[in-house]
């Protein structure tokens, strides 16, 4: 079983949803997870909020930004477990950020620690 | 109460605390001699109290008896002058006047402390429990098989190698150091937790036998929550659990002992007096920064004392399992969550996730598909139901599963 990171990609971070959008999309993102935990394949994960962040640059210069979001921001990612891409596929398939024009998520092989990869 | 009910009566509430001090005095690696004195002090009630009568106040008696029994045992057995005699002798007392202290207090420590020795990380968890039992429960070798559903010899077998170990760890009958107690903390939970789910979900048809292995797991932690240094949030929380699940004994089954599904309880029989303490140790779990496990599980429990089926009610609990999943997978976890999604989104959706959990060994699998797909595809439901029917054990299950059926000609 490998483990590949589900990362949330958003066309425009800069958005600003409703509260109560926001609650729509975090019940939908539970529940996603909560579906893959189900099948026992959640392995971990966070959201990357942009309170308290900061981007550190060549020569330790340190901003507040931008966070890549030239053209899409991170919004989090999920580690899960799966017996293939295509099966981490399917699981990306579920995230409720996929419901907004222009988003994507991007499902990336962990590298295994050992030695090899 | 006559000498027939009372000595099996002061056998449970005594044994347990008589064995705790004696062994706590001795070292667990005489933990079996502390059981023998202990039960030898009761088969001299037995002997004594046939013949003479019942003493006016007979746990004094078989206090007293224990005392002289230890004290005797302490000065005319040679091992015990070699080995433990001469560390007992390095305190101030004499072996002639050793204490031996059966005050409320110091048999509250010592079961306390016993608790945390049994719970030691090198002791599987199936004997913790075995020992748990034996020892802090006063549970007969007979009654720990059957709550196991096991034989005699296996029990004994896996006593006897739980205390070998606890003699080749050299595990202290102490109260953990500060920084200690929350790791081994984690392990005596674990234990009462599995100790209450035994008693909850037994499949063994000796109810009294269940519902003791549930208020012995409650006594026990209620001893942790006594206690100013174990009474912590996560401990809170199991209890809380705890007094939610047992508040539906009376609920959950019926005259002839079967049991009664949720959605079918009287809820007049509810005891709210134990929901009330489930909500008052709910609450005090909340101090802490950490969600454990009891957490998520005594918050579901906490809805399900409220029987009105709310759609607020079933997105509160379709959010705690998602969380629970992701701390903890566990099978039944992950078919209650599905059903729960059904409720709390709709059906079909829940038909989609179940699908996916793919636990086809698992009758509790086709019931929930069976559920899902009644009023939706009832040929569906049944063919799951007949699934069902045919990977379940008990016939307690296999009734269930049958009323099913039968009510899909109904629908």
């Amino acid at each position: 079983m490998d483990e590949y990171a589900l990362i949330m990609r958003h066309e425009d971070g800069g958005k600003i949803a409703s509260p109560e959008q926001m609650q729509i999309w975090m019940k939908q993102t539970m529940d996603w997870i909560g579906g893959i935990a189900a099948q026992n394949k959640f392995s971990g994960g966070t959201g990357l909020p942009f309170e308290n962040s900061k981007v550190v640059w060549h020569n330790n210069v340190v901003t507040n930004g931008p966070f890549g979001d030239i053209k899409e921001t991170i919004g989090g990612f999920i580690t899960v477990k799966a017996d293939s891409v295509e099966e981490a596929v399917e699981f990306a398939k579920g995230c409720p950020v996929l419901q907004g024009e222009g988003n994507s998520v991007e499902v990336r092989k962990i590298a295994k620690r050992d030695g090899v990869h | 109460m006559n000498q027939q009910e009372l000595i099996p009566h002061l056998f449970r509430t005594e044994f347990r605390k008589i064995t705790a001090v004696l062994c706590k005095l001795f070292g667990i690696e005489h933990i079996e001699i502390a059981e023998d004195l202990a039960s030898e002090t009761f088969l001299t009630a037995l002997e004594t109290w046939t013949y003479k009568g019942i003493p006016q106040n007979p746990t004094a008696w078989l206090y007293s008896v224990a005392k002289n029994k230890a004290r005797n045992y302490i000065t005319r057995n040679n091992i015990f002058e070699g080995k433990i005699a001469k560390q007992i002798r390095s305190s101030p007392l004499e072996t002639e006047e050793i204490e031996i202290d059966l005050s409320e207090q110091n048999i509250t420590d010592s079961q306390l402390q016993m608790l945390f020795a049994i719970c030691h990380p090198a002791i599987p968890t199936e004997a913790q429990i075995g020992l748990a039992l034996r020892i802090l429960c006063g549970f007969g070798i007979d009654e720990i098989a059957n709550a196991f559903l096991t034989n005699k010899e296996n029990i004994n077998k896996r006593l006897f190698r739980a205390r070998e170990k606890l003699r080749t760890e050299k595990v202290e009958i102490g109260f953990p150091s500060k920084t200690e107690i929350n790791k081994r903390l984690e392990a005596v939970l674990t234990t009462l937790y599995l100790l209450f789910s035994e008693g909850y979900y037994s499949e063994s048809n000796d109810t009294v036998l269940r519902e003791d292995l549930c208020q012995e797991a409650m006594r026990l932690i209620s001893l942790l929550i006594e206690n100013e240094q174990t009474n912590l949030p996560n401990v809170n929380a199991l209890y809380s659990l705890m007094c939610f699940h047992a508040s539906r004994f009376e609920a959950r089954k019926n005259e002839n002992g079967e049991i009664i599904l949720y959605q079918d309880q009287d809820e007049t029989l509810w005891n709210k007096e134990l929901i009330t303490k489930g909500i008052y140790h709910l609450n005090l779990s909340s101090h802490g920064n950490k969600i454990s496990k009891y957490h998520l599980e005594a918050s579901i429990a906490y809805w399900h004392t409220i029987k009105a089926d709310t759609k607020e009610k079933w997105e509160a609990i379709l959010q705690l399992y998602n969380q629970l999943l992701q701390i903890e997978y566990s099978p039944v976890a992950a078919l209650n969550r599905t059903f729960v999604l059904s409720k709390a989104n709709s059906k079909k959706e829940a038909i989609i996730e179940a699908e996916k959990l793919n636990l086809t060994s698992n009758h509790f699998y086709f019931v929930l598909l069976g559920e899902l797909y009644t009023g939706v595809d009832n040929v569906k439901a049944k063919q799951n139901f007949q699934q069902a029917l045919v990977l379940a054990k008990t016939n307690t299950d296999k009734q269930t599963i049958q009323k099913k059926i039968d009510n899909l000609l109904h629908h």
